[in-house]
């Protein structure tokens, strides 16, 4: 604060008495505090602070300790599983994506024509991206009938099913791996060419470039992005609930209780959306935190 | 050597693009077939036709130019206190505008309806004030895109200098505000605004909770009723989202990669 204070004198008018100052400075952010409290940390906080009440208002951890009941800790668990398995898929083939096109010696369009892609792709989700994928992969689909008239292979005979945990994974899939792509960019830019030479010009194996050079350098970055990726597909609701409504997700389950009480008992389903937001604020912590451990490297 | 490595490159490239091209291919593909045997424009035909589609998507997008220029309102103001005034807060605002992150939108209008749904507070029995709530919402999911993209404008420009400069031409905060600021980061303010247009356009978690006759709800009607308009409207989806995202980066002449990160999943 005193050096807050201090700054603050620097830059206004010093006859007055700086706290007074500042004080004044602060109605300036005031509007915006007061629309945040209103429309996003008060109907936040109201869940939280319901989901350790009784329907008639006393505390209670019932509703805490009631979400590792199966039917609850199941949608927890699938919803994980879902975020885990397009996270690191998505972080993978987001990665080797990024890397091609900045580091792969390809034409510069092609990184150009990337980035435009990602940018478009990752807002390209909820129910329209549902509409593709079914268009694509549904029984009719045009994949679908594609792979029997050309190929003889139907693939819901050998097990496929867009409607399953593996269809909506490889949909997720198409606004995660260009999330990847736009949040690796600048990381794999931060890779000096230099860094290679040297590591050559000392005889290191391409293994052992990446082993102690690169990846040590990418690590941060590649974590935090990942965890950023989970969070993406833990929130996601509207391309589930457009795609399939049995599979039984966090996000889905919450939609459910808001619409019907399919819970009996509104107070777990405060809960329900507490337990979200502690999975949400761990992830973007870590996001937060990996990102500045790489900042240092690109400045 | 060389050319191994870019063998290698390619093969993602290529991979990357079959993923990104063939859904949208089939997609299209398939929104022809409405007539049998023909290929034909049928399906977008029926869409465009539909009252119900352009009732809802004039309710969508004058929802998202209201979200756009509220949030614009309440986040370039702050912002611009924050770079001149209070370089203190910095931190704290960024910290608010990272929030609606960590309330996914499913949780956010659980919240709004528990808070403004009953008494002292009962928005949701009134349509305008139900709609004003969704504004609201929109807002609050916008704005961590919008103060970055505004901030990152901020940055660009002598703040302090502009603003000394109009003072001392006497002009007042209000002039300060409209006739300086937001002219000089008019390519960041556009950014955002695009993002906000491509986010609210198709919302659905939102409105279809708070009962609103928006375009998401509309598009899942849809899908529970008919075969082919899904696929159309998916593709005109698309195109609007493609229009969006591809005037931000005209905007940023490609400078930034994270311009245009994010939306509503």
């Amino acid at each position: 604060m005193a050096q807050a204070t201090q700054n603050q004198t620097r830059v206004v008018s010093p006859q007055r008495p700086s706290v007074f100052r500042n004080l004044t400075a602060w109605i300036g952010v005031l509007p915006f505090l007061i629309f945040v409290f209103l429309f996003l940390f008060w109907p936040a906080s109201s869940l939280i602070i319901g989901s350790f009440e009784t329907p008639s208002g006393s505390f209670t951890l019932k509703n805490i300790t009631d979400l590792f009941t199966p039917s609850i800790l199941d949608a927890y668990v699938l919803s994980i599983q879902i975020s885990i398995v397009t996270a690191v898929g998505g972080g993978i083939f987001g990665f080797m994506l990024a890397y091609a096109a900045i580091q792969g010696g390809l034409p510069r369009w092609i990184r150009t024509a990337l980035t435009t892609f990602s940018g478009v792709a990752s807002n390209f989700a909820g129910v329209p991206l549902a509409f593709a994928f079914i268009a694509t992969l549904g029984h009719t689909g045009f994949l679908t009938a594609f792979f029997a008239d050309v190929m003889g292979v139907k693939i819901y005979d050998l097990g496929f099913n867009l409607y399953n945990f593996w269809g909506l994974a490889l949909t997720y899939m198409y606004f995660q791996f260009p999330l990847m792509v736009l949040i690796m960019a600048p990381a794999l830019d931060g890779l000096r060419k230099e860094w290679r030479e040297a590591s050559e010009n000392l005889g290191a194996s391409s293994f052992q470039y990446w082993r102690y050079v690169a990846l040590p350098i990418l690590m941060p970055s590649l974590l935090g992005s990942t965890i950023l990726l989970f969070g993406n597909a833990f929130g996601a609701y509207a391309t589930a609930y457009a795609l399939t409504r049995t599979l039984n997700i966090v996000t889905v389950l919450i939609g459910a209780q808001i619409s019907g009480n399919v819970l009996y008992n509104p107070n777990l389903g405060y809960a329900l959306a507490f337990g979200m937001i502690v999975v949400m604020a761990i992830s973007i912590g870590l996001y937060t935190w990996l990102q500045r451990q790489t900042a240092r490297w690109l400045r | 050597m060389k050319k191994k490595i870019n063998l290698w490159a390619w093969f993602w490239i290529v991979l990357g693009a079959l993923y990104f091209l063939v859904p949208l291919y089939g997609t299209f593909d398939f929104s022809l077939h409405e007539k049998r045997g023909v290929l034909s424009f049928f399906a977008y035909q029926n869409v465009l036709m539909d009252p119900r589609f352009r009732e809802s998507f004039t309710y969508s997008v004058l929802m998202a130019l209201a979200t756009i220029v509220v949030g614009l309102l309440l986040i370039v103001p702050t912002a611009y206190w924050v770079h001149l005034r209070l370089p203190q807060a910095r931190p704290l605002i960024e910290f608010i505008t990272l929030m609606p992150f960590v309330v996914p939108a499913i949780v956010l209008v659980f919240g709004l309806i528990r808070i403004y749904s009953g008494p002292p507070l009962a928005f949701t029995n009134s349509e305008q004030l139900t709609n004003l709530l969704l504004m609201c919402g929109y807002v609050v999911v916008a704005m961590p895109y919008t103060y970055r993209s505004v901030d990152t404008g901020l940055r660009a420009i002598d703040v302090r200098t502009l603003t000394e400069a109009a003072q001392s031409l006497g002009a007042g905060w209000f002039t300060i505000l409209f006739r300086v600021i937001f002219p000089n980061i008019r390519a960041a303010l556009l950014s955002g605004a695009f993002l906000t247009f491509a986010i609210v356009i198709g919302e659905f978690t939102i409105a279809s909770l708070l009962n609103r006759p928006a375009f998401g709800p509309y598009l899942v009607y849809m899908g529970n009723n008919r075969a082919y308009e899904p696929a159309a409207l998916a593709i005109i989806s698309f195109a609007l989202t493609w229009a969006a995202i591809g005037l931000i980066q005209l905007l940023s002449h490609g400078r930034s990669d994270q311009g245009q990160l994010g939306g509503m999943h």
